[in-house]
């Protein structure tokens, strides 16, 4: 044993198994992983076959369920104390079934055993309807109504509610429109012409032409909310006028309002492309519209918006910053003790936890920064605070302090690459010094730069404790970027993908219903930052191609 | 370290009595190598007939302690090529880069005496160091052109003077390129990467780089070395061409090259100028008896 052993350590081949075994299992761990949330995620937007049965319950009566299966899982008997008598030993299955109609049943999930489940059928009719508040609907349609009249025609009444539905969604997304862009302009202005008059009055400036000038503004925007209030009155006039009457599992018959109802589906009906156009349709609301029900249905635009809008912002700040540090402390500053201790600090600030950035942010930035800038700037703002409080600017250059020693550190590596003699070349056709750190070095180094911020904004983009201290929330009212001027509002807060998936998955009212969407979401954001990744991944290989033969010298 | 400089000087004092003697005795044989043959045919220089370009007087240059150049007097005659020969370490290259102020890039070093370039101590504090290597040209040992385009490459001298006008560039760049004669090999790819030429159209672009922005004195720290035979030649060649508008320093270890391309020639050994004289003499009469050990091969 011994004596076959040695030859084959010495022929290096153990190693090579245990390298190749590393990186297989790193493979498999980063693959599974992706794979697990896809599969995980991706699944919920699938339009599953909704399942009717009667269930036998502990004291023998039937009740008839509706719902989906979303999940299931084997247990034994010991688990479930109610059969204890029995051989403890047996295994039976238990489904978890989505009922929806969370309003009448309280639950919109429950578990039931297998062996209770009689006449398990997939009726046609059955319907789905999606609504804006309450989850999901299960149940058969039964009417519609207008203005309390059944209006429904007996042979197609299914395509009579879907084109109701579409004509009510237009008039949703009217009103919608309306409320938010309208309304929300003028209330913004209205709030501009607040602060102006208020800052006058700070001011002490009496001229009663501006103060004039202002009540004429504002007077025109009252008018103009005025009209729209009308407009709007009439809209939710024409949407209220619609409902249905929905026969839900255990008989009774609901009225629902078309104003709640996103879109209705049957998808036992459905054939296998109807479904995945429904899924891609499904996916599209999930990325490009805003959430609802306290984030765990709709979309998480407002989300991924935020998320790549912060990154760009941090970027833009890291770059410079992170660059000139880099130059001054390879090029000018006089190598010794100092830069040492300097590039020790720095190497030390990439370790520090995120969080003491994130206190350090709050702290500093937003209440002594902030709260300074609301004092000489914005003084007729107050008491309510404009950077005063935690908001899309802080949270980016917290973020780029977090990530300002990646950047200095890749620079550096990049300007030590620049070979001499190109600087000499330089300096030896009358460049100065600052011209051939300008012309030359600076292009030269410009992928090792990419490196660095590569690196940044995959560390930015991931990280979730320090926003939370320092301007990510729950649920922002407004995006960051709008059509009010100045379009860009640092001091506005912003949803994150990051802080989306904790507060879905552990700060929501409705666990099960959340879950899907976390794992959905965290793909999105893996995905998001892979591509934030190759984009700059790509640049840099261009740059890279382009200087490669030079640092060959 | 202070032992081996003092045996150093020992020797050098020890050979430059010994070379004295040998040319006190006009029938000793100069030398053993026929030079004759590569040198070129070429009129007789006098250096006490030149206008002199660029002259050092006393010179010292000190890295830390340790002495690079030691007491240099040397006085470099106007558009011709003066060659700097010398075993490897001894200061060829340092005096080179002298002329421009190259070793100010060099932290601790520390000189004495004066050079003087047409007059003008390019040691003084007030002199524009960028202005003075705008007049002072260099091309270094191994090809060093910028990952930039050919033409990039050649107007980048200007475009650091400021100079915008794309005819004005255009110009330069083709007059540049044609009198380092590679206009004819490039002129069709004048914004492909200038990484892409051999090594020798390489140097001889990094030698028009330095001619685009017209300085008086070319600096040349063994051009040739890195590069195969041909494009030595041509290198050679050049140099030949450029001495009738540029003073011309070239430091070279290959004494042929020397002996081909220079007019004068000076000798150096272990930061001294031994000796120093036009090409001719240097090399068919060396008065130093080192000088003939050097340049018949005798020494390492």
């Amino acid at each position: 044993m011994n004596l076959s052993l040695r030859p084959w350590l010495a022929s290096g081949a153990p190693y090579i198994w245990l390298n190749a075994g590393a990186v297989s299992i790193s493979l498999i761990m980063v693959v599974g992983l992706i794979a697990l949330i896809a599969v995980r995620g991706l699944a919920h937007f699938w339009p599953a076959d909704v399942l009717a049965f009667e269930y036998l319950q502990q004291d023998g009566s039937l009740t008839h369920i509706i719902g989906e299966i979303v999940d299931q899982e084997s247990t034994t008997e010991s688990h479930i104390t109610h059969h204890a008598d029995q051989d403890a030993a047996r295994t039976f299955r238990r489904y978890l079934i989505k009922t929806g109609n969370r309003d009448h049943l309280g639950l919109d999930f429950r578990w039931v055993d297998q062996s209770g489940m009689q006449e398990r059928h997939y009726p046609d009719e059955l319907m789905v309807v999606e609504r804006r508040e309450w989850g999901n609907l299960y149940g058969y349609l039964a009417g519609i109504k207008m203005d309390g009249q059944d209006i429904s025609s007996k042979e197609n009444h299914w395509t009579q509610l879907q084109q109701l539905i579409d004509h009510s969604g237009e008039i949703f997304d009217e009103i919608r429109h309306i409320e938010k862009h309208r309304i929300g302009a003028i209330n913004y202005q209205m709030e501009e012409l607040r602060i102006r008059k208020k800052g006058l009055i700070l001011k002490g400036d009496n001229d009663p032409d501006k103060h004039q000038q202002i009540t004429e503004q504002r007077n025109n925007l009252q008018e103009q909310y005025n009209d729209l209030t009308v407009q709007l009155k009439s809209l939710y006039q024409s949407l209220n006028q619609y409902s249905f009457i929905a026969r839900i599992a255990d008989g009774k018959e609901l009225t629902v309002p078309l104003s709640r109802v996103v879109r209705a589906y049957r998808p036992n009906s459905m054939s296998v492309f109807q479904k995945i156009r429904f899924y891609f349709i499904k996916l599209w609301e999930f990325v490009s519209d805003e959430p609802r029900e306290a984030n765990t249905e709709g979309g998480i635009f407002p989300a991924i918006f935020g998320t790549v809008l912060m990154v760009m912002i941090m970027a833009v700040i890291v770059t410079p910053f992170g660059v000139v540090a880099a130059v001054y402390l390879h090029e000018y500053a006089k190598q010794g003790v100092m830069t040492r201790i300097i590039r020790i600090a720095v190497n030390n600030l990439a370790g520090v936890p995120s969080i003491v950035y994130g206190v350090f942010g709050l702290g500093f930035f937003v209440y002594f920064l902030g709260g300074s800038i609301d004092q000489l700037f914005f003084p007729e703002k107050l008491p309510a605070p404009t950077f005063g409080t935690p908001g899309l600017m802080w949270a980016s250059i917290t973020l780029a302090i977090l990530t300002v020693p990646v950047v200095i550190v890749a620079t550096e590596e990049g300007l030590s690459r620049v070979p001499r003699a190109i600087r000499e070349g330089s300096l030896a056709l009358g460049a100065t010094k600052a011209e051939t750190l300008w012309r030359t070095v600076l292009p030269m180094t410009a992928s090792a730069m990419i490196t660095g911020l590569i690196l940044a904004i995959a560390r930015a983009a991931g990280e979730v404790a320090p926003l939370m201290l320092v301007g990510v929330v729950k649920l922002a009212p407004t995006l960051p970027l709008d059509a009010n001027y100045p379009f860009l509002h640092l001091d506005r807060k912003f949803m994150h993908l990051g802080f989306h998936i904790y507060d879905v998955g552990f700060q929501s009212p409705n666990v099960e219903a959340a879950r899907p969407l976390v794992y959905a979401t965290a793909l999105l954001l893996v995905l998001i930052i892979i591509i934030l990744n190759l984009t700059a991944i790509r640049i840099r290989n261009r740059l890279r191609e382009k200087y490669r033969a030079a640092e060959q010298h | 370290m202070q032992q081996s400089n003092t045996d150093s000087e020992h020797r050098t004092t020890a050979e430059h009595s010994r070379g004295e003697n040998v040319v006190n005795d006009p029938n000793t044989p100069t030398h053993a190598m026929d030079l004759g043959s590569v040198v070129r045919a070429r009129d007789q220089y006098h250096l006490a007939e030149e206008k002199i370009c660029l002259s050092i007087r006393d010179f010292n240059l000190y890295y830390s302690d340790k002495q690079a150049l030691k007491n240099i007097n040397l006085d470099i005659p106007e558009k011709r090529v003066t060659a700097f020969i010398g075993p490897s370490g001894c200061g060829k290259s340092t005096l080179l880069r002298c002329f421009n102020r190259m070793n100010d890039l060099i932290d601790n070093v520390r000189i004495e005496g004066n050079i003087k370039l047409h007059e003008q101590d390019i040691n003084e504090n007030q002199i524009n160091i960028a202005e003075l290597r705008r007049r002072v040209g260099m091309v270094f040992q191994k090809p060093n052109p910028f990952p930039k385009s050919i033409y990039e490459n050649v107007a980048y001298g200007l475009r650091i003077q400021g100079v915008k006008s794309r005819r004005t560039l255009d110009m330069a760049v083709e007059k540049s390129l044609r009198n380092a004669a590679l206009w004819d090999e490039v002129a069709d790819r004048l914004h492909d990467n200038a990484l892409g030429l051999s090594g020798g159209q390489q140097q001889r672009l990094v030698i028009a780089r330095a001619i685009a922005i017209e300085p008086e004195v070319m600096l040349l720290d063994e051009p040739a070395s890195a590069l195969d035979p041909i494009s030595t030649l041509k290198i050679e060649e050049l140099i030949y061409e450029l001495k009738s508008k540029y003073t011309i320093v070239i430091v070279t270890h290959n004494m042929q090259q020397a002996a081909r391309v220079s007019d004068y020639t000076a000798y150096m050994y272990i930061g001294e100028l031994i000796e120093y004289s036009d090409t001719n003499t240097l090399f068919t009469n060396p008065k130093m008896k080192m000088t003939e050990d050097y340049i018949t091969g005798r020494y390492g």
